[in-house]
């Protein structure tokens, strides 16, 4: 039923970035160089994504199933604390994001292997990693926004937090507006890619099951299930993050505490 | 001694040695930069700082955080405000308004309407309202006439009487003189006694714009 893509196909698919390099060419953007760059490097990354997951598929292994996810973890914590303009300064600035989705993606995922989908044996890679991998991609977003809110935000309203400090408010109360607006910042988007789901988007997940020949109501019920997968995570996620956050930049004696920010870049 | 500080430092502040007896005023003066805002900052606990803080008696480590700064206000030159309305931020009776020359329906508007003026009397009406026992004032009258300064000199006064103990940042040796039982200078992070000539700086008219070198975050 599958239609398969052949490598030619593929290069007649490529040859519609020819418009960048037209557009790159026609009206001087400079880049086209980075076009070039970005789509050997898709190609290159998915080809040994394959590569690796063929060989994951085939053995079957809780080590090397723990291993892949493991990566997959620290490679998105690199990425949470590059996106920070404010970044906590020392090892903080790494290991909060990255232990608040550690945290997240691997209890959501485990909790779907254990309830939802129960594969036998439970690790098996086919299900832990793309799992995994969908809910750390959005996991990592909620709480890469949720603590760049939480820094920014706390830097610029710092005389209204040190205000209700010097009035005897604890560390909680004194950054609770600042809190509550990093949160909704960190859960927006999954709120609303939900709410947009199937009206605006189709999502890549299910037109990509749809495509390889998965029946449509199968891939609408995968797609709902790994929906909510990605709002717990985030959810979870986010809250470690920011309240980590919190008690980082903020100390025992409740001052609040920037000089433990890293300066912008 | 209502507070004594023994070898308080922090940065290019101290050590400092300080004592404020209750219902007493020292005026802190100095040349911006000399640390006067780090000073009153590490009293407040703000900042971490080594040294020791006693407040009647008691070790600053043994009082929680928001206790302590309970019990020692705070009024930054240029306080923050955390609501859009007044009235979220503090309780203000009408007769503490009127003290200050402020109208009862400024508490009904938008901070962000407020001249700089009015704002610093109200968060000095905030600070009072915890009833603390010592107060740190950081040119609370920066942005103010000469008849809304005269207002503020004489509501502190009127808290000294119950004891209060003040300790208080000003440019205006006028000022000093007349609020404080003494005067104290802060030169290069440490305090000297007596005062000096204070840059030269009379009170400055009513531009709001802030004149003291703020710490560096």
């Amino acid at each position: 039923m599958t239609i398969p893509v052949t490598d030619r196909d593929l290069v007649v698919a490529a040859s519609l970035l020819l418009i960048h390099g037209g557009l790159s060419l026609g009206l001087g953007l400079g880049v086209g160089r980075q076009v070039l760059v970005a789509a050997l490097r898709m190609v290159v990354q998915l080809l040994l994504v394959g590569l690796v997951l063929v060989w994951l598929f085939e053995s079957v292994s809780p080590l090397t199933t723990g291993l892949a996810a493991l990566v997959m973890i620290l490679f998105a914590g690199r990425e949470v604390s590059a996106r920070q303009e404010r970044r906590l300064g020392g090892a903080w600035g790494y290991g909060l994001g990255t232990g608040a989705m550690l945290f997240a993606t691997v209890t959501v995922t485990v909790f779907a292997l254990g309830t939802a989908l129960r594969p036998d044996p439970w690790y098996d890679p086919r299900y832990a990693i793309p799992l995994l991998g969908m809910v750390l991609g959005n996991t990592m977003n909620g709480i890469s926004l949720g603590l760049h809110a939480l820094s920014t935000g706390l830097h610029r309203e710092r005389a209204a937090v040190e205000a209700r400090l010097c009035l005897g408010a604890t560390r909680w109360e004194a950054t609770r507006s600042v809190v509550r607006g990093a949160l909704r910042t960190g859960l927006m988007p999954i709120v609303n890619s939900m709410a947009a789901t199937g009206l605006v988007a189709l999502p890549g997940m299910m037109t990509g099951q749809i495509l390889a020949g998965a029946d449509p109501d199968t891939a609408v019920r995968y797609q709902m299930l790994v929906m909510f997968l990605i709002a717990g995570g985030t959810a979870l996620g986010s809250v470690v993050a920011v309240y980590g956050g919190v008690l980082r930049l903020t100390d025992e004696r409740h001052r609040l505490r920037l000089d433990r920010l890293r300066a912008p870049r | 001694m209502t507070l004594e500080v023994r070898g308080l430092s922090r940065g290019p502040l101290g050590p400092v040695d300080l004592a404020l007896a209750a219902g007493s005023c020292t005026a802190l003066q100095g040349p911006s930069g000399a640390g006067k805002t780090l000073l009153l900052r590490a009293l407040a606990d703000l900042d971490p700082a080594q040294g020791t803080v006693t407040l009647a008696g008691e070790e600053r480590a043994a009082i929680d955080g928001p206790t302590w700064r309970r019990r020692v206000g705070y009024l930054p030159a240029e306080p923050g405000w955390w609501a859009d309305r007044v009235g979220a931020h503090l309780d203000a009776d009408a007769a503490s308004l009127a003290a200050l020359r402020l109208a009862p329906a400024l508490v009904e508007r938008p901070v962000a309407e407020l001249s700089t003026g009015e704002r610093q009397r109200l968060a000095l009406l905030r600070a009072l309202a915890t009833r603390p026992e010592v107060l740190l004032l950081d040119e609370p009258t920066s942005a103010l006439d000469e008849e809304a300064a005269r207002a503020v000199e004489a509501l502190v006064g009127a808290r000294r009487a119950h004891g209060l103990a003040v300790l208080w940042v000003t440019h205006d040796d006028a000022q000093a003189r007349r609020v404080a039982d003494r005067v104290l200078r802060l030169e290069a992070g440490r305090l000297v006694e007596g005062e000096g000539d204070d840059e030269g700086a009379p009170n400055a008219p009513d531009d709001g714009a802030p004149r003291d070198g703020a710490p560096a975050p």
